[in-house]
């Protein structure tokens, strides 16, 4: 009754990841560099499910926070992970710094796919059917999560830095 | 030119004046003594004309975006005119239904208007006969929504073109479809390129001898370019003529003769860049096209090469930001002049051409007119492609002139962009000097109307690796308001003198195409939705009206079925500059949409998204 989306696991991702050599030379530098800092949660799987509506006809609730997502969500070094992720995978060429232009604004604190993390991830690994392309295939889990831990703080910084003006 | 002749002495006068300068037109001599004395033949001799064969008597259609193959812009129409243009009103509007970026013309045949909305690219037909102008039919073309993923700049679409009874248009997700123009019914529909490569169209087609020619967007996005042909019947493509690559892909044979030294040789389209990068080097067609009947030629620019980090690409990025002339019946190219070579600052080549033959160091010439990103007029030679003249038609400050001995620009060292330097004050910005909206020519002023900008820009370079159907850009960029601190410019330009007759400054980028009339009159829009009429000899304001939204559409003017002049444009802002409020983007991060967010960040407080046509008439008494 509820709408809850499965999220792909990780073997679907390993197997077509070892057939782009340039992204997964990429890959595996960011999470060298995780390694190396070894502060980051770690995580080999998305979330189990992840709700993308409000609406539940005849009574129902959200999924619960996934609870991996909980540990990604504000941790310094995934964010500082995903930070770079985001500017090697390309995705600044859509979303820029927060502001948005091909893509939407990620800083406004106005999400169409809803924004707790684990929402956040699942937008990344599936795509939407709006222009928003599937990352499920190029990246890992671990990956995905640190991505959702940036693409989160860039709203949360944006609030504070706005509430902080006259 | 306002002198007080007759109304039809000076119609017919208006209409002889599309022609040629040469050959010499017998009907001049049957104009009157007294028309002669009105116009003289020593200043008919130095005004520049639009070739007759390119742009015919004016029928009061506008059948395609640009009015005809010259693409003047123009219309012979002068009902409106300075005297009673105060007086002009809302005669009939429509709401599109989409809100964003409104680029399209509208096109009038047959008593019908044609729109074409941005994506989801639905195409109304307007039944002009009838009170309020009802729409005759609807067609849908359900593009893809992953396309509006893949577009760099906002969703447009920049129009359609009526041809036999038949309408073509593009869609975002990469169609050329063909529509009965009375009934609506789909005709044909090819498919020409692939979304998980980047590749969009946004651009209007243009229909040449039996051919529906189009190229694809993307260059923000490793799009290798191209301009095609389709058979205007059945839809099958007859030519392909890359930007990139090896000669035979580029359709350069052994009659491709380049006026300069550095735009002829064996595949420079292949040489001019490291191993392989011109197979994701950009180059795309997303502009204008116009053609020449009497050289059987057409004319086309290309777009900026990717990544914009220039560092990634040594060499001269051949074919990219490039003017080709073309045979139509083949697509082999007889020349190209590369406007920009190994552009370091998104300089695309595709903004219009318009054709006109002028006087030029003392002799006929036949040339085409255009106003490239890189902030100079180009006037070239549109037989052999040779340079005659180029001069910037605002400010400038990272082209320092153009060498027209070897048809290159000479770039300001400091001006060069950089891996890791945040260069400062690069004039013009990444949107050039002027964009896509096209300029207009009125052949009885001789001047060409440029709506245009006024931006500059800070650009820091970074390494950037391709992904298919990613952005492949390399480049953080900020852009701000140029000198006088002005975002936009309108400026008439006389094209023999080389300089501007007047400027308008404005407050935001002008992002709206222009229309000249007869009736003395130009015609343009402003982001925050002002629809303008100006003199077309003075520049002065003569009448204005406040769109439902920002303004980034092509005027159009025409005769209706009874017989008036109406002038009709698309409200709705977007596009790149506009992406801001179409796209409700944050104008905290001024990189967002590619250096403009914070440069719009006030568009927000001036103007909201909307799509609605407005239809402009004289009140019927």
């Amino acid at each position: 009754m509820s709408s809850p989306c499965r999220v792909p696991d990780q073997s679907a991702a390993t197997m077509r990841l070892a057939s782009i050599a340039l992204v997964t030379w990429l890959a595996l530098s960011a999470s060298d560099a995780m390694a190396q800092q070894g502060t980051a949660p770690e995580a080999d799987r998305g979330p189990d499910a992840v709700s993308v509506t409000g609406l539940f006809p005849n009574g129902g609730a959200p999924s619960p926070p996934d609870p991996t997502g909980t540990r990604f969500e504000g941790n310094k070094a995934a964010i500082a992970d995903g930070k770079q992720l985001f500017g090697q995978m390309n995705c600044t060429g859509c979303h820029f710094n927060g502001g948005g232009g091909m893509g939407p604004a990620l800083m406004s604190g106005h999400w169409r796919y809803g924004g707790q993390i684990d929402q956040i991830y699942a937008s990344i690994a599936q795509g939407r059917p709006n222009g928003m392309p599937s990352w499920q295939f190029v990246l890992q889990p671990q990956q995905i999560w640190e991505l959702a831990a940036f693409v989160k703080s860039l709203s949360a910084s944006a609030a504070l830095g706005a509430s902080a003006k006259p | 030119m306002m002198l007080p002749i007759s109304r039809s002495l000076r119609r017919r006068r208006n209409e002889n004046r599309t022609d040629s300068i040469w050959p010499f037109r017998p009907r001049r001599l049957l104009l009157t003594g007294a028309s002669l004395l009105l116009y003289p033949a020593l200043a008919a001799a130095q005004t520049p004309t639009a070739p007759a064969s390119a742009a015919p008597p004016d029928d009061g259609q506008w059948t395609m975006p640009a009015k005809n193959y010259a693409a003047t812009r123009y219309s012979a129409l002068d009902e409106i005119n300075g005297g009673n243009v105060s007086h002009l009103q809302v005669a009939f509007a429509f709401s599109t239904g989409v809100d964003h970026g409104q680029e399209a013309a509208p096109i009038v045949a047959n008593n019908t208007m044609f729109i074409v909305t941005p994506y989801p690219n639905i195409v109304y037909a307007l039944d002009l006969t009838k009170p309020g102008a009802p729409i005759k039919w609807s067609y849908q073309a359900h593009p893809d929504p992953a396309s509006q993923g893949v577009a760099c700049c906002d969703v447009v679409n920049r129009g359609a073109t009526y041809s036999d009874g038949k309408l073509f248009f593009n869609t975002l997700d990469d169609n050329t479809i063909a529509l009965d123009a009375e009934t609506g019914k789909l005709l044909w529909k090819t498919k020409l390129g692939d979304l998980n490569t980047g590749e969009t169209i946004t651009m209007a087609p243009l229909v040449v001898k039996g051919k529906v020619i189009v190229g694809d967007s993307g260059g923000e996005l490793g799009v290798r370019g191209w301009l095609s042909a389709l058979d205007v019947n059945t839809g099958k493509l007859l030519w392909r003529a890359y930007a990139t690559g090896p000669d035979k892909d580029v359709l350069i044979g052994p009659g491709f003769h380049s006026f300069y030294p550095s735009d002829n040789g064996a595949d420079l389209g292949v040489s001019t860049w490291p191993t392989d990068a011109w197979q994701t080097g950009g180059g795309t067609m997303w502009g204008w096209i116009a053609y020449d009947p009497d050289l059987n030629l057409i004319y086309y620019g290309t777009g900026n090469p990717g990544p914009w980090n220039q560092e990634q690409r040594p060499g001269d990025n051949k074919w990219t930001t490039t003017l080709f002339a073309r045979d139509p019946d083949t697509g082999e190219a007889k020349w190209a002049l590369q406007y920009n070579p190994h552009d370091e600052h998104d300089y695309d080549g595709i903004n219009e051409q318009i054709l006109v033959d002028m006087m030029a160091g003392g002799k006929p010439r036949k040339v085409l007119m255009h106003p490239d990103r890189n902030g100079y007029l180009y006037i070239v030679d549109r037989e052999s492609g040779e340079i005659v003249s180029a001069n910037p038609y605002g400010y400038v400050n990272s082209v320092l002139r153009i060498d027209t001995k070897t048809g290159r620009p000479v770039m300001n060292p400091d001006k060069l962009t950089k891996v890791g330097t945040v260069v400062h004050d690069i004039c013009p910005t990444a949107s050039g000097l002027k964009d896509w909206n096209p300029s207009a020519f009125s052949p009885l002023t001789g001047l060409m109307y440029i709506p245009h900008e006024n931006l500059c820009m800070d650009w820091k370079s970074r390494s950037v690796s391709y992904i298919a159907g990613t952005p492949f850009v390399g480049a953080e960029v900020v852009s701000k308001p140029g000198p006088g601190g002005n975002r936009g410019e309108f400026t008439a330009w006389d094209p023999v003198a080389g300089k501007a007759v007047w400027t308008i400054k404005e407050d935001l980028p002008l992002w709206s195409g222009a229309v000249v009339t007869a009736g003395g009159l130009v015609v343009y829009g402003t982001m925050d939705g002002w629809f303008k009429a100006v003199d077309a000899k003075t520049g002065e304001l003569k009448w204005r009206f406040k769109t439902g939204s920002g303004i980034i559409g092509q005027p159009v003017a025409y005769r209706g079925p009874d017989g008036r002049e109406y002038v009709a444009i698309l409200s709705g802002v977007g596009g790149w500059a506009g992406a801001i409020v179409s796209g409700d983007l944050d104008p905290r991060d001024p990189t967002g949409a590619l250096g403009m967010n914070g440069l719009m960040a006030d568009l927000k407080t001036k103007t909201a998204p909307g799509g609605t046509l407005y239809v402009f008439a004289l009140p019927s008494s």
